[in-house]
């Protein structure tokens, strides 16, 4: 069953930025990538419990604002030491100015 | 076949070899530690390791099935003890002699030690797993501990013992904490930190006569106070391991001077991390940080594969203490002026400045990772030799990302 919860407005995160939203003891990080899409992965960085939403987007990029590991935010894709396994990615979507998070 | 060989197996070490692979490297690759661990991470060790007296595992960098997988050798609990650089071999302690095409030499640094302490019980240093775990034991609600030295691993095992129960007095010899690497507007944030969280810090204080009896340790302050405190831990500083080098004839300067290749003055060896002394701009220097291992050791092995490219970075290191944390990218000591940006009540990023207004290094301080993308944004201005207008660096109302040149 996939439910669709609602996050944030989508004037809530700049472009190019990211916002941590906390949902039923879980926390994600929400993405406004340069061409204005929005992504949702994970809010801890895979390699120690740091909240991403801390990091620095940089076009697709989030780096994890302790150990400057990199993941692509679109897909989850770890991008080298010392983060090895990948972000889990959720889908989004917008609706009348809301940026909807799909849970599974 | 060819054979590369890596002393020391820290964090230096270790991504240095599977960089190896990752680069494509097809040869034999050994990796001798002296721990009888495999390679773990070593930040965590002043910091959340020391937070429970139950024994717990190193943050392992990689399993026995990763290196396996990744067929790299493997030699735990073995030192290197002579480097012969006519047949291109390592001697090890346990008698096994490893032959190398090339070498990379990452022996870390360890901990300055205090002569006149050497063999006093309840005293301790912090540098490996081993260290930590038998320090935890000693943390005891109750208990009171002194530190010397009021640098990063001082401060972080302040707040450790804090979080714990114990009474805690840092002891330092300078006029004030931090005196090394950070600057005194932060260094001055960070000591009103530990006293609000109860720590009793003495600057400007050496510790006179240490004496051990069987509940303790006594100190006699050269102020004159009596210190009675349960457990000693000596936190002043580190010194690069440059045993092998120096025996071996290989130029050692603050380190193990390489150039800016990673390269010693015997081109089949490379050193790397803690214990090498590498060019940055006119200067030499050695940093002792997590970063910079990992980076230098990924870097050192494309060298040693041909790449010959230097290496070429900004420092960056972080230490955390209570729930505020503190990050510093690139080297403030020639900068001539300072440019404070005030992110919110807690949180405040000091900008260092060249004459010409480059910005030479940057430093942070606030609540969580509240500074973190900041610094990393500071960082790249850095490396692009920015010079922002002061009045954007200081309006915390400019976006500092705004102030990249971006391709």
């Amino acid at each position: 069953m996939s439910a669709w919860i609602k996050a944030c407005g989508i004037d809530d995160i700049d472009n190019e930025d990211v916002i941590r939203f906390d949902h039923e003891g879980k926390t994600f990080a929400i993405y406004r990538s340069p061409d204005d899409s929005f992504y949702a992965t994970d809010g801890m960085c895979s390699h120690e419990k740091v909240h991403l939403a801390d990091g620095l987007v940089m076009d697709n990029i989030i780096e994890c604002p302790k150990h400057n590991g990199r993941f692509d935010y679109r897909t989850g894709e770890a991008r080298g030491a010392p983060v090895c396994v990948n972000l889990r990615i959720y889908r989004t979507k917008v609706e009348d100015g809301s940026v909807y998070l799909g849970l599974e | 076949m060819q054979e590369f060989v890596i002393v020391g197996g820290g964090q230096c070490g270790a991504r240095a070899a599977l960089a190896l692979r990752d680069h494509g490297f097809a040869g034999r690759i050994t990796l001798i530690g002296e721990e009888r661990h495999l390679p773990y991470e070593r930040p965590p060790l002043s910091k959340e390791h020391l937070m429970s007296s139950e024994g717990i595992e190193p943050p392992f960098i990689v399993s026995s099935a990763v290196l396996a997988e990744r067929s790299i050798e493997m030699m735990t609990g073995d030192t290197a003890v002579i480097l012969e650089r006519e047949s291109r071999s390592v001697e090890l302690a346990s008698g096994r002699r490893v032959a190398y095409d090339k070498l990379l030499l990452a022996t870390g640094s360890s901990p300055r030690r205090l002569p006149s302490l050497e063999g006093m019980e309840h005293v301790f240093y912090l540098r490996t797993h081993d260290d930590a775990q038998r320090l935890s034991q000693r943390l005891v609600p109750g208990g009171h501990l002194a530190i010397i030295g009021a640098g990063f691993i001082g401060l972080e095992l302040a707040t450790a013992a804090r979080q714990r129960g114990l009474e805690v007095t840092v002891i330092e010899a300078q006029p004030r904490i931090l005196m090394r690497a950070v600057p005194e507007a932060i260094a001055s944030r960070v000591h009103a930190l530990h006293e609000s969280h109860g720590v009793r810090i003495l600057c400007g204080t050496s510790a006179g006569r240490i004496a051990a009896h069987a509940a303790g340790i006594t100190l006699s302050l050269n102020e004159g106070e009596v210190l009675d405190a349960t457990t000693l831990v000596v936190g002043i500083g580190a010194e690069p391991r440059c045993e092998l080098a120096q025996q071996a004839g290989l130029s050692v300067e603050n380190g193990i001077a390489v150039n800016a290749a990673l390269q010693t003055s015997d081109p089949a060896i490379y050193a790397a991390g803690d214990c090498c002394s590498f060019p940055y701009g006119d200067k030499r220097i050695r940093l002792e940080a997590w970063r910079n291992a990992q980076d230098q050791g990924a870097h050192a092995s494309a060298n040693m594969l041909g790449a010959e490219k230097p290496y070429e970075i900004i420092p960056w290191f972080w230490s955390d203490q209570y729930d505020f944390s503190l990050q510093i990218a690139g080297l403030a000591n020639e900068a001539t002026s300072t440019i404070t940006r005030q992110i919110d009540e807690e949180a405040v990023i000091l900008f260092h400045l060249a004459d010409d207004h480059r910005i030479l290094a940057a430093s942070g301080w606030g609540r969580g990772n509240r500074i973190a993308r900041d610094i990393k944004v500071a960082e790249m201005l850095i490396a692009q030799r920015a010079r922002p207008a002061p009045d954007a660096l200081s309006s915390a109302a400019v976006s500092l990302k705004s102030l990249l040149s971006r391709s």
